[in-house]
């Protein structure tokens, strides 16, 4: 089958920019559009649905030649763009909550196999109850497995950020599989402005897939995942370790050239910093919670209070020092979980233990509050931000942190 | 500083493209004058079931940091203007999205709009509309409620209508030249299209509310429990076996008391008692249990848990027994069959006038029968109709391939 595009494509102009009020996930098929992808897999699971039917209507429109193959089921649809991808093909696929879940024994094996497949994670609460809201623990399931993991706040971020996961996985000293996580809702059915960059510039910044030595195909035989024995595991869970290393050089090269290339993107790739310059406290969420965290925050700035948000974007690989460097200031910390992780230290979400992990060896180790806010899509409100912030200022006068995980929106 | 906002209450799958045109239109209009938007549906409604009131939001405000002062939330707490695009929504609106019925102009500010399409009159409009403790102003586009949605888009120009009559209600926000080039430009668009969008801007009619005026009902709402009040496991009580209707015969079947759905209602079963053969298939086959089976074993469709299906006209076996009449003909949920006990010879006039008027059993959703969009097609065509040929997907697949 032949899947690879081989006809060079026409030659576009700089004047191919581009506004368009479109959703997260649309935005996503625009990116996926500009990067000429080859081979996308589908199956329908709300929220992550919006992205295929996006770029079905792109392949139908004749805006995008790619092979667009509707599996049988999630496990099915990520084998097909895993093969498709060791025989040279841009992949793109998807799910969200129990459907990513579903995907499991082919989402473990990806990285292993150095797939450099890119993919959006609609988040959405896992089953039970059936639900569609978002939640960050489906993506959160694969942080340990060697997929790179980033969180975007809006459209276009998410466009941004598709086309840099795909210079960034395929960069041959990477070659991991990178999930990008859109807030079911929030991001993925909301329909924002959105700059749409020119092909010609798509082009200057993104180079094609080159699989080189690791291609699957007839002039360069080879044979992809042989079984092995206790001989050989371990060397191949090292070189995984170093692939992952080796990312946080090529993000920052990917976010440099990025800027230059569309003068857009942040300075600082791994998280974002809002009023956090004099901020006493620093509070800590991924994704869209953001929005109300910022819009509280300026409220709280204009009453006097020196509040601050960090928003991470990268997960996996972990920007441990960066973090720690940020975090140095503040009086006290409070972090956001959109997940949960029943039994765990403290009884915290992922991201807060995270954090706490990162500071222990850290100079100043200012209290540390952790908070579990809007699972389910549950809205995160300003009286939630207030809340959060008001315990954090509470810390920061005595220098102690509650132990207790609070979980704040919830009936009781 | 200034922003503005609006909800598109709308019809699932049969107006969910229509409102999403709306909710989209206004941001791009919006945009003609530099401002900043955002266009989004209630997430947790479910605009892909038949007839589900859902909503749609547009958030237009001078800056973007403005817009995020109003966005931060998962729907506003307030709208400017409510547009509803079927009058029957009037009654009041539940979704899947939250539990209880809320009225159609629950969201609309103080001294705000709730704009219509709609053939009936305000005075009509307001025995259905819930009062408010705020006065408001109710205004009018003359118009059937619009079938434009999944599957088959009407291209009736309500759509720019809509938008058109908002650029007289708000016309510091959207001005009618940037409504009109929003239109010209948008893929559905057409230079036709801008000038129903004219049309519509003049002939507006706006008509102030009372906080005396509407309907004095209190909507039914209900308190969620609180975490350690719900059962574990995710499991929660069946609904408990039914009871007689009266001196033990009969038999009403106990009901969901949290989730009625029946403002998903576009037409109602409307009964002829007298024509009943108590064959029993509308009790049977009527997919919400609404029927109540009567002492003297007739079978009574309750209205609040009817929502409007029309599987028991299709069953019944029996000549004008059972006839779906369009909802704006009635102003509450009475029972039928307590109306025929009280008053056979009121009744037979009553449902006279509701089954014999053409205005009333014209469907407005949906189709009356199977193959009826063909037939419709067809006909359009003999009477000098285009087909259209244009935007089709996948119609340029050719051309564009490098």
């Amino acid at each position: 089958m032949a899947v690879v595009t081989t006809t060079p494509p026409a030659a576009p102009t700089a004047s191919d920019d581009k506004e368009m009020l479109i959703s997260g996930s649309e935005a996503c098929a625009e990116a996926l559009t500009l990067a000429d992808l080859d081979v996308v897999t589908a199956y329908p699971i709300r929220p992550y649905d919006t992205v295929m039917q996006a770029i079905a209507k792109k392949i139908a429109n004749g805006n995008l030649v790619a092979e667009y193959i509707v599996a049988e089921g999630e496990h099915s649809q990520f084998e097909v763009v895993k093969h498709a991808s060791t025989v040279g093909a841009r992949v793109f696929c998807g799910s969200s909550g129990v459907g990513w879940m579903y995907a499991m024994e082919c989402l473990v094996v990806t990285p292993p196999l150095r797939v450099p497949m890119v993919c959006m994670v609609g988040n959405r609460a896992l089953d039970d109850p059936g639900a569609f809201g978002v939640e960050h623990n489906d993506a959160l399931s694969v942080r340990d497995l060697g997929w790179m993991l980033i969180w975007v706040d809006t459209a276009q971020e998410m466009l941004d950020t598709t086309l840099l996961a795909y210079r960034i996985a395929e960069d041959r000293r990477v070659f991991l599989p990178c999930a990008i996580s859109a807030d079911g809702a929030f991001l993925t059915h909301s329909q924002t402005i959105v700059q749409v960059p020119s092909r010609a510039k798509v082009d200057k910044f993104l180079p094609r897939y080159d699989r080189g030595d690791l291609l699957l195909h007839p002039d360069n035989p080879i044979t992809v995942a042989p079984q092995a024995n206790e001989d050989w595991v371990i060397e191949i869970r090292r070189q995984n370790n170093e692939a992952m290393n080796r990312a946080y050089t090529v993000i920052e090269e990917a976010y440099a050239d990025f800027r230059k290339t569309f003068g857009r993107g942040p300075e600082n790739p791994w998280f974002e910093e809002y009023m956090t310059e004099d901020a006493d406290v620093i509070l800590m969420g991924m994704g869209t919670i953001s929005l109300p965290f910022k819009v509280g925050i300026r409220n709280m700035r204009a009453q006097g209070k020196k509040v601050g948000l960090i928003r991470p974007r990268w997960f996996r690989p972990f920007p441990t020092e960066k973090m720690v460097a940020a975090l140095q200031g503040a009086k006290a910390i409070g972090v956001i979980d959109r997940d949960y992780s029943f039994g765990s230290p403290f009884g915290s979400g992922v991201v807060a233990n995270e954090i706490r992990a990162s500071m222990y060896n850290a100079e100043k180790r200012p209290p540390l509050l952790s908070f579990i806010c809007g699972l389910g899509g549950r809205e995160v409100t300003l009286e939630d931000v207030y809340k959060a912030a008001d315990l954090c200022f509470e810390a920061a006068s005595s220098g102690k942190s509650p132990l207790k995980t609070l979980w704040l929106g919830v009936r009781e | 500083m200034a922003h503005f906002t609006c909800e598109v209450v709308y019809r699932g799958i049969f107006q969910k493209n229509l409102a999403a045109r709306i909710s989209r239109g206004i941001v791009l209009s919006a945009r003609k004058a530099g401002r900043w938007g955002i266009a989004f549906g209630r997430y947790g409604d479910s605009p892909q079931r038949n007839g589900i009131p859902a909503k749609d939001f547009a958030i237009v405000a001078d800056t973007q940091e403005e817009l995020e002062q109003n966005m931060a939330r998962y729907e506003p707490k307030e709208v400017d203007v409510t547009i509803c695009v079927d009058d029957t929504l009037s009654k009041g609106v539940e979704s899947w999205a939250w539990y209880g019925l809320q009225p159609i102009n629950r969201l609309t500010i103080p001294n705000g709009t709730l704009l219509m399409t709609s053939l009936q009159t305000p005075e009509q409009l307001l025995k259905d509309i819930h009062k408010k403790d705020a006065p408001y102003s109710l205004a009018l586009i003359p118009a059937k409620a619009s079938f434009s949605g999944l599957w088959v888009y009407k291209e009736d120009h309500t759509e720019a209508r809509v938008l058109g009559a908002l650029s007289k209600l708000q016309p510091g926000f959207l001005s009618l030249d940037a409504v009109c080039q929003a239109i010209t430009e948008a893929e559905w668009g057409s230079d036709l299209k801008a000038a129903s969008a004219r049309k519509s801007h003049e002939r507006l009619t706006t008509r102030p509310v009372k906080m005396t005026e509407g309907n004095s009902e209190t909507p039914f709402a209900f308190e969620k429990p609180k975490w350690w009040e719900m059962r574990e496991g995710v499991t929660i009580p069946a609904i408990p076996v039914g009871k007689p209707m009266e001196g033990g015969k009969g038999y009403v079947p106990e009901r969901n008391p949290y989730f009625k759905k029946y403002t998903t209602r576009t037409m109602r079963p409307v009964i002829d008692f007298d024509k009943c053969v108590k064959c029993t298939l509308c009790w049977i086959q009527c997919p919400d249990s609404c029927f109540d089976v009567t002492p003297d074993g007739l079978y009574d469709a309750n209205m609040e848990s009817c929502c409007g299906c029309g599987v028991c006209e299709a069953v019944c076996p029996a000549k004008e027994c059972v006839t779906m009449v369009r909802e704006d003909a009635f102003d509450d949920n009475a029972s039928q069959w307590e109306m025929w006990r009280k008053d056979k010879t009121q009744y037979t006039t009553w449902l006279g006038n509701k089954i014999k008027s053409k205005e009333h059993v014209v469907r407005s959703h949906g189709f009356r029968f199977r193959g009826q969009y063909e037939e419709e097609i067809k006909q359009e065509l003999e009477q000098g109709g285009t087909e259209i040929t244009a935007g089709i997907p996948g119609e340029n697949a050719a051309g564009k391939q490098r």
